[in-house]
Formats: C-alpha cells, structure tokens, sequence
C-alpha cells in the first residue's frame, strides 16, 4: 500500500498571496489518485460563465458539482424598483435568447392581475413572435450543440437562418434580441405593413432548410454515436428535479403548456408535442429539432388566423397591479418559465420571482454525468439547454 | 514468378539521382537540396492552410479571408507575422527546459519527411533505399513533443490532450504501417521512387492494362488514409486538441511562435501525409494510369524527363496533395468529433485486423501472379 497522504509543493509568486500551491498526491508510486478539473467559468463548452468541478478518474467522471452564480445579476430584487412597463425591459434580458417569450409572460401576469382583456389580434401576433422566437432560440443550440461535439458547420448555417428571422422581427420590433415589443394590454405598435408576407417567405425558407440539419447533424453516424444512449434521463427523476422543455419531453412525458394550459389562443389551434424515448442526449438533441418543424406548423397555422383590429388598449398613466399575487407559466423555448408576482398595490411590484427553465435543468447535470467520461460530459452537458444567465438571473 | 520479383527488387536497388546533384559539387548539390526542403516544408503548408481556409468559408456560407493579399492568400503570413509579435509565456508551474523544446522537437521530424518526399523525375532530395521506413520512422518522433508539451505545462487540460494524443498514434501507427507495408510488398521495394516506377509498371495480370495500386488495394489505401488523419490529429479524429473538452489540449498554455510551430507541424502532416498517399496508392506523377508525360521516357514514361516533363510532373503531383487535402478538409467540415474509446475501437477492432488481411492477401497474390 502506497502512501497516499497529500505534500505541498510551493512556488514563490510574485506578489505576496499569489504562491502557487501545488498539490503531490502519493508517493511517486503508480498510486493514482483522482483528479479534479476545473471546467469553466470560462471554458469554451460552456458557452458562459458556468462552472463545473469534476472529480476524474483518468478521463471517468466520479463525481460532479456545478457552480453557479457568476452571472448573478440582480433581475428579481431590480424588478421591484421598476414599474410594470419597465420591467419588460429587464425580463428580456435574463435568458437573451428568448426575449419575446420572456416578456411575454411578465406582460400575462400584470393582465391577469389587472383583470384585462386583451385585443384579439395582439395575442395572435404575441404566439407569431413568440414562435419565431422559439425557432430563433433553437437554432442557436442547435449550432452550439454541434459545436460541442466538434461539427463546425452547422453553427455558420443557423446563423444564416437566425439572421432572417432576426430581419423579419426587427421589421416589427426594431430589436434583434431585446424585442421589448409586449407592453400591459397588449403591444408597443402594429405589425409594419408587408410583415406576414414577409413571414411567410421566411417560414418557406425555413421549411426547406430545414431538412438539412435533419440530414447534416441528426442523421450523421459520428453524431449519432456520440449521442445515443448517453446521458439517459428518467422521467421520474426529470420529474422530480423539476425539468422541462425539450429535456423534459426527451423523456416520454409530453408536457407543453401551450397543450396542457394554453395561454394565449394556442387552445384554438393544434400543438404537437414531441417526444422522445430514452430521454438521452439524441432524443433531446431531436426533440429541439422537431419543436422547430412545430413551430413552424403553428406559425403556419397563426397566418391563417390573424384577425383585424386593435393591438392594444389606452392605460392610465400609471400601471398599477392590484393588491394580491399571481403566477404565470408559460412554455419558453428552454422550457417552463414561471413569473410569481406579487403586488402591494403599488406602482412596482413587491416581489417577482421567476422560476428559469435553465436553473431547474441543470439541476439534472450532476445526476447526469455521474460515471461518464469526459466527452460525454460535455456531450451531456450541451444537451440540456441552458442559458447561463437564465440560472443566474 | 520470383524471377520477376527479383528483377523489380533490382531495379530500385539501382539508387535514382536528383537534380539537385550537379557535377561533383557536393556542396552545392546540398545548399540546393536544402533550399528545396525548406521551400517546400514552408510553402506547401501555407497553400494547404490558404485552401482549408477557402475551402471551408465556401462550404459554411461565408468567405474566407479576403483582405491580406490578393483574395486573401497571405492571410497565413500575416497570421505568422503576429505570432512573432506575440508574448512568449511560460506557465508558472512549467517544466521550462521541456516546455521550450517541445514545439521544436514536434517540428523538425514533420520538417525531415520532406527530405525522401519526390515531386517528379528528380525532384527530390534523397532517394534512400529505406525511403518508406525513414519516412513512417520520423514522422512518428512528432508525437513526442506533443507528449513533452502536454506534460510539461502544468495545465491539466494540457495533459489530458497530451495523452490522448500518445494514445492516438500507438493505436494509429500500427494500421498506418501495415497498409504501407503491403504497397512494399506489392512493389518489392522500400524506395519511394522506385514505388512510382513499379507502379508506373505495374500491369494487372493477365491483362496488358497499367493500374495504380490505389486499385488493387483500394481497402489498404482507405486504411492509410484513415489513420494518416488519426494520427494527424486530424478532425474527425481532433480529441488531442478538442476544443469544446480540453479548451485546445497540449496547445493550451502555448503562445506566439510556439504555438505557431505547432499549427505549422500539423499543416505540414497533412501535406507529408498526403504526399505519401500519392506516392502509395496514386501513382507519384503520373497523370492517369497507363499514361506517361510528355517528353519523358523510362519506366512507365516517367524518367529520363526533359524539363517540361518534370515541371509537369511537379504539377501533377501538387494536384494530387492538394484533392487529398481537399478531402481532409471535407471530412473536417461534415463531421463531429469522434469519443476517444470509440477511436481506439476503430483502430483495434477494425483497422488493424482490416490491413493484417489486406497484407495477406496482397502478400499470397504478389506469390501466386
């Protein structure tokens, strides 16, 4: 038996506090002795400043604990100094892939408060740019995913489609992620003249492009081989750690709650649900690419509906909620974002809480890459879709 | 038919000169053989770098470089400019000595293949009796400093990459050599000149048809090329430097000029290992089977060229490198990057069997025809 107690080795920094320590694990025997590696704040798969620590066996993951909270910045306790047309402002920002999405539930929670009915044709418009957002959003992990397991093409093409559909929402929001388009009652202005037609070339162009990523990532031996089986979820345990979105339906649960508790008009119209069934690294990756085909069916379906009328209503000139409280969950590209929101009857909220999709998530990651090895890890960890300033807020 | 084995073995024994040997002088023939090395090792690099950068802008949607030099093609030089300028840093925790030595020691055995590599009738530097030993030989000292680089920079995501890449020759070496081994044995010689000139000969039997022996062994030429991209670290086979794992593996802590010289070891293997492949498998200079180029005579129309025969050689060569780094780049545009167990599973359970039965066959058909 070898001596396994630890020794130190220090070199002299150069100013004082900065000595380096290095650790001499054994005797210089074959002992081994696990590792742990640092992956992040700043790693390039970790697309932020998410931070794992893991205890490595050679290139075997023993054990795993993520750290969070480098993007800390602030939004619930900022939320209560904003009033309710400002913090739209605010909420777009924590997971800035999906600006829309976000204030959009805000703006549902304030309504329900408020007891307000909103035009027709606003909500219609709010699921197209919402839908739009969500395919925006996806796209972006599909390149990043793509990224991770070392394809480098598929990024430059979804940026070649995001920057279309950043075009067409631009048309209508003058943002390119911050949209800052919904406001209480329904939104900021109409859609600009030609906006559906423009909609709905690009949703033709979408449609055809669309195979390719089908063909080009999903169908590709290496991506399959490097995807199936690994990092398998449970749905009890998905379940159980509060995930959802596409990670969740990965699993064989299909729960969206534009089906199971539609907001919006998504009652009228029909909403697949994709799922997958081993809840592994593919079935996410796939599930991500089939809610872009549904996105785009809805998008399809929200043309044929798109009523006249009003956009919006005239507000005081002062929001102010009611005395009470409320919560909204609305199903965001990533998954099931929740707004609690409660008001003293003044003009700002008392408190809002939001409950991210990507802070529940990676709540999976540790039960995830326990006994993988290292390329899995990173394969595991791209697969379920976080946005790091969506844990942190 | 051993009298025809012997006959060919003979013929390549006979050593093939190179024009840079003038005269009796010695030491120009060297100053020329080195300047020709040298241009090579940095020239042919650069192209290859210009097309990967061109060639995967136009797959991926977007350009490529466009603003150093004419359509961008000194984009590499500009980039080697500012490497020199660069900080030469050395982790704390370093092992220094090694740390400073690694690049070099990855560089000079990418540098020396260029010495046996024939361009066309000629062009060469050395025509060594042992030119496909030496060449497997050397190239193979590179992991060596990738493995003192990845230890020595205290970095562990540096060591992880290191290793890998120790793994990754060990695994792919052995295929590597086999299927050379097999074009050895097929054309009885060592020699890489004397291998284009027995495949400038080669006719299948039977038959008066002239082949290269990418035809006969297209298994063993797929196998080469296979390994070749492993052992180059090549994507789809990049785990050594995995950039979304191990940030950039044994280059990790490396900056500047260090680091350029392991870019310019890599760009170099693709070129050395092309070279080899066409040398192998498709025919040296010889622009179609069967066909020799104008105004040489010799072997196959190969040798005894005038000078507008080797200048089409050289061409024809430098073509052929350059498809077969067109098609390294295509791999690294289409694919992802394969798992380290699942590398090591293709080389051992596919590969090395694949290549040991190629050898057999080829060895028991080279008897019996």
């Amino acid at each position: 038996m070898s001596d396994m107690s630890t020794r130190e080795r220090i070199l002299p920094g150069t100013a004082p506090g900065e000595d380096l320590h290095l650790e001499i694990v054994g005797d210089g025997d074959f002992a081994t002795a696990d590792m742990s590696l640092s992956i992040g704040p700043a790693h390039p798969a970790t697309h932020g400043v998410f931070r794992i620590v893991l205890a490595m066996d050679g290139e075997r993951i023993v054990g795993a604990r993520p750290v969070i909270g480098y993007m800390h910045r602030g939004f619930e306790k900022l939320a209560e100094y904003r009033d309710y047309r400002q913090i739209k402002a605010l909420v777009n920002r924590h997971d800035w892939l999906s600006g829309f999405s976000n204030e959009l539930g805000v703006a549902l929670a304030v309504e329900r408060m408020l007891e307000m009915e909103v035009p027709d044709r606003a909500q219609w418009i709010r699921m197209l740019l919402a839908e739009w957002n969500r395919v925006l959003n996806h796209l972006m992990f599909i390149g990043s995913y793509a990224i991770e397991l070392g394809a480098i093409t598929p990024m430059f093409y979804a940026f070649r489609e995001r920057e279309d559909i950043q075009h067409l929402l631009e048309s209508a929001t003058g943002g390119r992620l911050h949209f800052t388009y919904n406001q209480v009652g329904g939104l900021k202005i109409d859609l600009p003249k030609g906006f559906l037609n423009l909609s709905a070339q690009t949703l033709a162009v979408m449609r055809k492009r669309l195979p390719d990523y089908y063909d080009l990532v999903l169908g590709n031996e290496i991506f399959q081989g490097r995807t199936k089986g690994i990092g398998p979820l449970p749905p009890e345990v998905a379940l159980s750690i509060g995930v959802s979105g596409p990670t969740l339906q990965a699993t064989g649960v299909p729960e969206d709650s534009r089906v199971t508790e539609p907001y919006l008009k998504y009652g009228e119209i029909d909403v697949e649900v994709p799922v997958g069934e081993n809840g592994d690294a593919f079935d996410r990756f796939s599930c991500l690419l089939n809610r872009i085909r549904v996105s785009l069916d809805i998008i399809e379906q929200i043309h044929d509906h798109m009523p006249a009328g009003p956009v919006n209503q005239k507000l005081p000139k002062m929001v102010k909620a009611p005395e009470g409280a409320t919560y909204v969950r609305t199903e965001n590209p990533l998954g099931q974002l929740g707004y609690w929101l409660e008001s003293d009857g003044g003009r700002t909220p008392w408190r809002l809480k939001m409950r991210t999709p990507s802070f529940s998530n990676v709540q999976a990651i540790p039960f995830l890459v326990e006994g993988v090895l290292l390329p899995d890890a990173i394969s595991i960890l791209g697969s379920v879709f976080f946005v790091v300033g969506d844990i942190d807020r | 038919m051993m009298a025809s084995l012997t006959a060919t073995a003979g013929t390549a024994l006979a050593q093939a000169t190179s024009l840079f040997d003038i005269g009796d002088g010695f030491v120009l023939g060297l100053l020329l053989k080195l300047v020709f090395v040298l241009a090579m090792f940095f020239v042919l690099p650069l192209v290859g770098g210009y097309v990967e950068h061109k060639v995967m802008g136009r797959m991926q949607d977007r350009r490529g470089p466009v603003e150093a030099g004419p359509f961008g093609s000194l984009q590499l030089v500009a980039d080697g400019i500012k490497f020199v300028q660069k900080e030469d840093l050395i982790p704390a925790a370093a092992d220094r000595w090694v740390f400073a030595i690694a690049p070099g020691i990855a560089l000079v055995p990418a540098m020396a293949i260029f010495v046996v590599i024939p361009l066309s009738d000629g062009v060469f530097a050395l025509d060594l009796e042992l030119g496909l030993f030496y060449a497997l030989a050397i190239g193979s000292i590179s992991v060596l400093g990738v493995l003192m680089g990845g230890w020595s920079s205290a970095n562990k995501f540096s060591l992880l990459g290191g290793l890998r890449a120790g793994a990754q020759l060990i695994a792919y070496e052995l295929p590597l050599i086999l299927a050379a081994i097999t074009v050895a044995v097929q054309a009885g010689t060592l020699s890489l000149v004397g291998i284009v000139e027995a495949q400038a000969t080669y006719q299948v039997a039977g038959t008066g048809i002239n082949l290269w022996y990418v035809f006969p062994q297209l298994l063993g030429f797929a196998i080469f090329f296979t390994a070749a991209m492993a052992e180059l670290s090549r994507p789809p086979f990049d785990m050594p430097i995995g950039d979304s794992e191990l940030v950039f593996g044994y280059m990790t802590e490396y900056t500047g000029i260090k680091y350029a010289m392991y870019m310019l070891t890599e760009y170099a293997g693709m070129i050395s290992m092309s070279a080899l492949a066409v040398v192998l498998y498709l025919g040296g200079w010889q622009l179609l089977p069967g066909v020799g180029l104008p105004g040489c005579a010799g072997a196959g129309g190969l040798f005894d060229c005038s000078p507008l025969g080797v200048a089409l050689g050289v061409v024809v060569t430098l073509g052929k490198i350059m498809a077969l780094v067109f098609i390294m780049i295509w791999t690294r545009v289409a694919y992802p990057r394969l798992r380290e167990d699942q590398l090591q599973r293709i080389s051992w359970l596919v590969l090395v069997p694949l290549a040991l039965a190629n050898l057999a066959v080829v060895t028991v058909a080279k008897v019996v025809f």
